[in-house]
């Protein structure tokens, strides 16, 4: 046996569960794709983000809460034995709203969640006067906007990186440049990879994203994942002009402001179009003026790795048990809670996270 | 032609006044703003975003945008402008100056 | 939005003979190209500036003004200071033009993009005062602006022409100091036998190199340790050469080790490229009139593969025909036969390539730089990261790019995407095809979020 664990995808999702492992001690082998497969890890808009989620599914915004709360201590491990430090600002983030009713919707709709969380749900409503105060650059045309104090930002490639360099120095076996052709369970797992390579393990992850759709069924998971294009935008780098991050802008730690994104169902096409651009220039230019004369410098297509309710899977397979689902949209926030309590549930110790709801029964056979 | 420049220049087109980072310079009028500007002795036209190091034109083809500069408040590429009357160039994003001077 | 049979993106030899060819056959032709008046770098605003420079430019360079004539014809639109950033399926083509956008379509397109000299990574090659020899020619041609206290260095045919031309021009160089060695020369000079035969750029070659050896400008071979010094701008160039080592103070360095295919607009829309181990470079793989593997898509000139004005010219007339051969305006014996003494010119244009390829080799410094030098000009990351990379598992320039942003800044990757390919490759054994390039995306070239949110609902076009 090469492994403890073979997990199959090497993205933010593989590498924080193999993080987690290996700092138990275990044994770990990553499969990665290779420098063209799919990428949510290099694509994301790099939020961590806790409002809005989860608002018919009370435990994913507990879970997104946990996460986001305990990412910081997890990054600041990260930097410190990597060397390589993952910026992060959690000052609250907003969603900012250019009319009154949309904003007094999310308004109640947010009350009858804060609700069911026990009052743990920290928002307030800037009108546009307050929130000209903490973003002076905010334009007329943006009526208000919902400050959730549990929100923030990352910089998810340095996290890509700082993971990528960590799981290395912990021992973590890497595979770059494979293809997952076949999986047996003989006794133990062998994973055969288009190259001819050949790996043994106790058990294995499957994190591969958008690769489950296709390999997840032969080991016994539904695996209902599909992509959805997201088109983001990115400036020169700017002096600093915007204090939190929305949904619309941020302004990431190298000084460029981040526009995002579109939402379309376009299948494993991920390229950029000019009416998805000048979509979201028009917005990011309403909610902030000054990006009129902003140069846009790159601009990128990412597939969202989404379930039919939006929410993870996180499912082990009753078919080949000891073959364990994780997959999700949010892979960014949800590192820190994938690096710290996902292994106790693949390990099922006393401490595993209920994660009951986010198992595949939810999914009915059709 | 100014002799503390490490060009020569060869144009003898009409000049125009213009200012980069407020100082009064005079161009000869549709010159490449790039090359005009080494004419006339600039040397650092930016500093880097990611280390403050000085830049200047490197490839004169609008490929390289080490020439960047700011006008009207748009970052732009020297050598893809031609010079005109009243231009105000400044180096891009430079700290301390007031958000009036744009 | 304006609609045309044939897209030309470029207004070099390429583009301008393509555009005036194909509307010679009946076709609709828009012409785009980023500077105000044709002629590409090689014929840099030619109109203008042969009738005040022509005696220090040369006879060559005045052949430009029969290719702008073409461009006179009512079926060329010729849209000039249009910088395209989009390239889409169909094909839709997305510019911006004195600060609006625009956008065209086409169902034929053609890139004549040109080339890019190939990036020269040594220590100190980002100062204020460093610049591409291929600059210093444009200062000469467009702006009669030129180096006074200036050191060559590199390798290749394009640094005697510079060299000669500011010679003429009263301000020679304070130093010609070259990279290849003279083992290269006389070796490529055996192999390529008969090639060279009244081939004759060699003796306008050996031309510009006796009016440089006339004007007594010091020449330095084999050059190593090639290093550029100063405090804020260059001040100073060090290096090997002849077992002793040299310094020579200046004010301004031109870097040169030759041109590479310009392929950003090519790799976009998904047109497959290969690597020419012989010119040292990725070119995109095309049929003999330039058809790329993308419908509708082709390619002419030095964005094919290096083969100089005179080849690209001819390029731009072959894909002309294979277009208007295409869209029905000419039948496929006609364009062959059309074809036939282009396809010998071309030839013979490109038989002594290998020479001159063989010849001046690349420097071998600059394509695996020491640890410390920048590769990365916007981004400021060092070989020395890339290579670290290497041993995070990054197999190709896209995960290294998300890793420490090589390739991110405005130039998108154009002056560091072959370093970092070929450092990727050095690091894990892989071939450069296997290691592969960046992503291309648009933007090609930056435009402002006011430009783009302007296009959102209305059709703007620039050339209305």
């Amino acid at each position: 046996m090469d492994a403890d664990y073979a997990i199959i995808g090497g993205g933010v999702v593989g590498l924080s569960v193999a993080w987690g492992l290996l700092k138990r001690g275990l044994r770990v082998t990553v499969i990665d794709g290779d420098d063209g497969s799919f990428r949510a890890s290099r694509g994301n808009f790099g939020l961590v983000w806790v409002q809005s989620k989860g608002m018919n599914q009370p435990r994913y915004a507990q879970w997104s809460q946990h996460s986001a709360s305990i990412w910081a201590e997890f990054a600041e491990e990260l930097g410190h034995n990597t060397g390589r430090a993952v910026p992060l600002q959690q000052k609250g983030g907003y969603d900012l709203h250019f009319s009154e009713e949309t904003l007094q919707a999310t308004v109640e709709k947010y009350k009858v969640l804060k609700e069911k969380l026990g009052g743990d749900y920290p928002f307030e409503v800037l009108g546009h006067n307050a929130l000209r105060k903490e973003e002076p650059h905010i334009g007329p045309k943006v009526v208000g906007a919902i400050l959730h104090h549990q929100d923030g930002h990352a910089n998810p490639l340095k996290l890509l990186l700082a993971l990528a360099d960590d799981v290395r120095r912990m021992g973590g076996q890497v595979l770059n440049g494979k293809t997952v052709t076949d999986v047996e369970k003989p006794d133990g797992f062998r994973i055969r990879c288009s190259d001819g390579t050949t790996v043994a393990a106790a058990k294995l992850v499957l994190s591969a994203g958008l690769g489950a759709a296709a390999l997840g069924p032969r080991l016994g998971f539904k695996a209902p994942v599909r992509p959805q294009r997201g088109q983001v935008l990115i400036t020169e780098k700017l002096p600093k002009m915007i204090n939190r991050p929305s949904l619309i802008a941020r302004q990431v730690d190298e000084g460029g402001i981040q526009i995002g994104a579109t939402n379309e169902e376009v299948g494993h096409d991920d390229r950029v179009t000019q009416p998805g651009l000048s979509g979201l220039a028009a917005e990011a230019i309403a909610a902030y003026p000054a990006l009129a004369k902003a140069q846009l410098v790159r601009s990128w297509g990412a597939l969202r790795v989404l379930s039919p309710d939006g929410l993870p899977i996180y499912q082990e397979s009753p078919d080949m048990p000891g073959a364990f689902l994780v997959t999700c949209h949010s892979g960014i926030t949800l590192a820190a809670a994938h690096a710290r309590n996902l292994p106790d549930w693949l390990e099922a110790t006393d401490a595993a996270p209920d994660l009951e709801v986010f198992s595949e029964h939810r999914f009915a056979v059709s | 032609m100014n002799t503390a420049s490490p060009f020569l220049d060869l144009e003898e087109a009409p000049r125009v006044p213009v200012r980069f980072e407020g100082a009064p310079l005079d161009l000869p009028e549709g010159a490449n703003l790039a090359a005009a500007l080494l004419a006339a002795g600039v040397r650092v036209f930016r500093h880097t975003p990611v280390s403050g190091a000085p830049r200047a034109p490197f490839c004169m083809m609008g490929a390289c945008f080490d020439c960047l500069v700011e006008i009207d408040g748009v970052v732009r590429q020297a050598c893809m402008v031609e010079v005109t009357e009243g231009l105000e160039i400044f180096r891009p994003h430079e700290e301390g100056r007031a958000d009036g001077a744009k | 939005m304006a609609q045309s049979d044939l897209i030309v993106i470029g207004a070099g030899p390429a583009g301008m003979a393509a555009a005036a060819t194909a509307a010679e056959y009946g076709l609709s032709v828009t012409l785009l190209d980023e500077q105000p008046r044709p002629g590409g770098q090689i014929y840099r605003d030619v109109d203008r500036a042969a009738p005040r420079r022509g005696t220090i430019l040369g006879a060559d360079f005045s052949h430009g003004a029969t290719l702008t004539a073409g461009l006179r014809h009512d079926r060329v639109t010729h849209l000039g200071g249009a910088v395209v950033w989009a390239i889409e399926n169909g094909f839709r083509v997305s510019y911006t033009r004195n600060g609006r956008g625009g956008q065209v379509s086409g169902s034929r397109i053609l890139l004549a993009t040109g080339a890019l000299e190939r990036p020269m990574p040594l220590p100190g090659w980002t100062l204020p005062g460093v610049m591409s020899a291929g600059a210093a020619q444009i200062l000469l041609k467009q702006s009669g602006v030129l180096a006074r206290r200036a050191v060559l260095v590199g390798a290749g045919p394009l640094l005697y022409l510079i060299a000669a031309q500011m010679v003429r021009a009263g301000t020679p160089p304070l130093a010609l100091v070259e990279t290849q060695s003279r083992g290269a020369l006389l070796s490529a000079m055996r192999h390529a036998g008969g090639a060279l035969r009244g081939w004759p750029y060699l003796s306008k070659g050996l031309g510009l190199l006796s009016e440089i050896v006339r004007a007594r400008v010091p020449r330095f071979t084999g050059a190593t340790a090639l290093a550029i010094e100063g405090d804020g701008s260059a001040e100073a160039v060090s290096f090997r050469s002849g077992g002793k080592a040299h310094r020579i103070g200046c004010d301004t360095v031109l870097l040169h080790h030759g041109v590479v295919p310009n392929t950003q607009a090519a790799r976009s829309i998904g047109v497959s490229h290969r690597w020419d181990a012989v010119q040292h470079c990725f070119a995109p793989v095309l049929d003999k009139w330039g058809a790329t593997d993308v419908d509708g898509v082709l390619i002419a000139g030095d964005g094919a593969g290096i083969g100089g004005a005179q080849a690209a010219e001819i390029a731009g007339r072959l894909a002309a025909l294979g277009v208007a051969s295409d869209l029905g305006m000419l039948s496929p014996a006609d364009r062959d036969a059309v074809a036939v003494p282009l396809l010998r010119r071309q030839a013979r244009e490109l038989a002594a390539r290998p020479f001159l390829d063989a010849a001046y080799p690349p420097c071998a410094e600059a394509l695996a730089p020491a640890d410390a030098t920048i590769v990365c000009r916007c981004e400021e990351v060092t070989a020395g990261e890339i290579r670290g990379y290497a041993k995070l598992g990054c197999l190709g320039p896209n995960q290294a790019k998300a890793f420490g942003r090589p390739g991110m800044g405005p130039c998108q990757g154009r002056y560091c995407g072959l370093t970092v390919t070929g450092l990727l490759a050095e690091a894990t054994g892989q071939t450069p095809d296997e290691t592969g390039y960046y992503r291309i995306r648009p933007p090609l070239k930056p435009v402002t979020l006011g430009e783009l949110a302007a296009m959102q609902d209305t059709r703007h076009d620039a050339a209305e």
